[in-house]
């Protein structure tokens, strides 16, 4: 296992690179350099825009540049933001916490909604509940979730006079935080739960076949126990799968989320820093954001190896 | 159901048995009401898109200063949004605006992916290292915030949301193409075409293609379901479609301004969109159990 995680880290180092890169020349795409933009309405003499240049080291050649903004983020350095004067590392440090707050309670969510109507529909097969739950989570998946969260708003602003806007820091007020944190969680843990919900029926149908389950059928054992003990553990596995790969799009959801709901996350920050064209923000959250998702698939393929026996990484390990 | 779904997706190439297939894959169509319904919405979707001059009662940009956020009436069904324009006619419009980035991008994403993946496929080794590791980089950003950050960088406007959301994509296409070329890769027909001398990409083409051609199907039609939101997720956040051109996205974002007094705005253009996705999504599904019944979700 040590050795599978091992081979892991140092195939995640090219796949690293690559996105570094990747990212590296979508901001090269951008029409017009920090300089134009600087000098947008005010003085433009050749002399300042030369020394602007120079500042924001673009006049040296492209592999220069490359070979820089490699070394500095070795060092953990991303660079300062364009327009807030401060270190990018320092705002997502800040903004950071607050969407993996609701990431994570999103996920809960999308776990529990998902798992328990999957096992519901997947116990009872073909019946009017089962095509009812199914044709739920193609609605759920077909609706993008910031219109869910708008129709949320509206209707609890509407029946409750109640819409919970804007955010509260734990360590402040940890009732208010959660208060606050609860819609845009049950938002975006509800949409992702669709395909949790989809993933954990046909995982546990297949497993209902199994020869096994029969078995535990022949000798007397309670329905419930069957299904429960023999059957959703084994078919939990493919779903830890399904699972870790939503983080990708809660963290993408997250973005839309926090910004319908006003909640200061990774999310509104790279919106803000879009906005205002402050491309270190946006380069640095970007990284950030795929970084954070490479290391939940590996976790999440670690994790499998723990929860399946049968499944061993690497030659005899 | 096992015999028949074998046959399906067996590469069958004579003539004979061809139409048997055809037969059974019809009956199968009429036997599930989701693949007709998702067909319903995705025919509907698109005429009105492809005719909203003909069908839109009013003019989707014309501001009409007397007539400023009134509810759904007669006159408009779907009511008028703040600068007094036709709801319903907007929302016919921004049919056109999701339609074309969905399908443009996954048109482009599909074509590029497939003949990324049938060159990794086939050829493996090398060239299929280097092409999968960078199609393992897209994979690592979250699909909607890689979009996001190309569009930002590409500038804004529909093109652009086009094109960033195709260059988030074509992976998937490439990873599915190889799998299934390097699935059909080493069989007998394939060595038989080598042995009498056929060039890689005739290989490629006349038979690994269409061989491969049921799972591109499906996922294209799901993937165009995902495209459509992501583009209404970039409008909505500003940096897709812009105003004052029409779009499901840009729509549910002016309408949330007014969601007090003006709850229409949003609520149909969201509801415009959900029945497109639905489209999409049904059909996708329903293709995949009769297309591809080994890989089904549900």
């Amino acid at each position: 296992m040590q050795r599978y995680i091992a081979i892991r880290l140092v195939s995640a180092i090219p796949t690293l690179l690559g996105v570094v890169t990747l990212v590296f020349i979508v901001m090269r795409l951008v029409p017009g350099s920090i300089v134009d933009q600087i000098l947008a309405n005010g003085d433009s003499s050749e002399e300042v825009q030369r020394s602007l240049r120079a500042y924001f080291g673009l006049d040296r050649p492209i592999y220069i540049q490359y070979a820089q903004y490699l070394g500095s983020l070795l060092t953990g350095d991303l660079g300062v933001s364009w327009r807030a004067r401060f270190p990018t590392l320092v705002m997502i440090m800040y903004a950071l916490p607050v969407t993996l707050q609701l990431a994570s309670m999103a996920a809960i969510v999308s776990m529990v909604v998902g798992v328990g109507l999957g096992i519901l529909s997947a116990v009872k097969e073909n019946t009017l509940l089962d095509h009812g739950v199914r044709v739920l989570s193609l609605f759920s998946l077909s609706m993008p979730v910031f219109w869910q969260a708008t129709m949320l708003i509206l209707v609890l602003s509407i029946w409750a006079h109640w819409a919970p806007l804007g955010y509260v820091d734990p360590f402040t007020d940890l009732g208010k935080n959660l208060s606050l944190m609860i819609l845009p969680a049950l938002t975006l843990g509800t949409s992702a739960s669709a395909s949790v919900m989809r993933m954990t029926r046909s995982c546990l149908l297949d497993v209902l076949r199994q020869d096994y389950i029969r078995t535990a059928q022949a000798k007397g054992l309670r329905e419930q126990a069957v299904v429960i003990r023999h059957g959703v553990r084994n078919a939990l596995i493919p779903v830890v799968t399904i699972v870790g790969l939503q983080v990708g799009s809660l963290l993408g959801g997250s973005v839309v989320v926090e910004s319908v709901f006003g909640i200061p996350g990774i999310g509104l920050l790279i919106l803000n820093a879009i906005g205002m064209r402050d491309y270190p923000i946006v380069q640095g959250t970007v990284i950030v954001t795929a970084v954070l998702f490479m290391a939940t698939n590996l976790l999440v393929d670690v994790l499998y190896g723990f929860l399946d026996p049968r499944i061993r990484y690497g030659r005899g390990a | 159901m096992t015999t028949q779904a074998l046959e399906v997706v067996a590469p069958i190439r004579a003539p004979v048995r061809a139409s048997r297939q055809r037969h059974w894959r019809l009956h199968v169509l009429t036997r599930n009401p989701l693949v007709l319904v998702g067909l319903a919405l995705v025919v509907f979707f698109v005429s009105v898109a492809a005719l909203a001059e003909v069908l839109a009662p009013a003019d989707p940009i014309a501001m009409k200063t007397s007539s400023v956020l009134e509810p759904p009436s007669l006159a408009a069904p779907f009511g008028t949004d703040r600068f007094g324009r036709d709801v319903l006619s907007r929302a016919m419009f921004g049919a056109r605006a999701s339609l074309f980035v969905g399908v443009g991008s996954i048109a482009i994403a599909a074509t590029f992916g497939t003949v990324i993946g049938l060159l990794s496929g086939y050829f493996g080794g090398p060239i299929d290292n280097v092409l999968g590791r960078i199609m393992d980089v897209f994979f690592t950003f979250p699909s909607l915030i890689l979009a996001i950050a190309i569009s930002a960088a590409l500038g804004l406007g529909i093109q652009n949301a086009l094109l960033a959301i195709a260059i988030t994509y074509w992976p998937v296409f490439g990873r599915l193409v190889r799998s299934t070329t390097i699935a059909e890769r080493s069989k007998d027909y394939v060595l038989a075409a080598r042995v009498l001398g056929a060039s890689g990409l005739r290989i490629m083409r006349a038979h690994l293609l269409p061989n491969g051609l049921s799972p591109i199907v499906v996922q294209v039609t799901v993937a165009i379901s995902q495209a459509i939101i992501i583009e209404s997720s970039l409008s909505y956040l500003g940096l897709g479609t812009q105003p004052p051109t029409p779009s499901w996205g840009t729509m549910i974002n002016e309408g949330r301004t007014f969601l007090d007094s003006a709850p229409w705005i949003s609520v149909f253009a969201g509801l415009a969109m959900m029945g497109a996705v639905l489209g999409f999504n049904f059909l996708g599904d329903g293709l995949r159990d009769i297309l591809d019944p080994r890989s089904r979700s549900f």
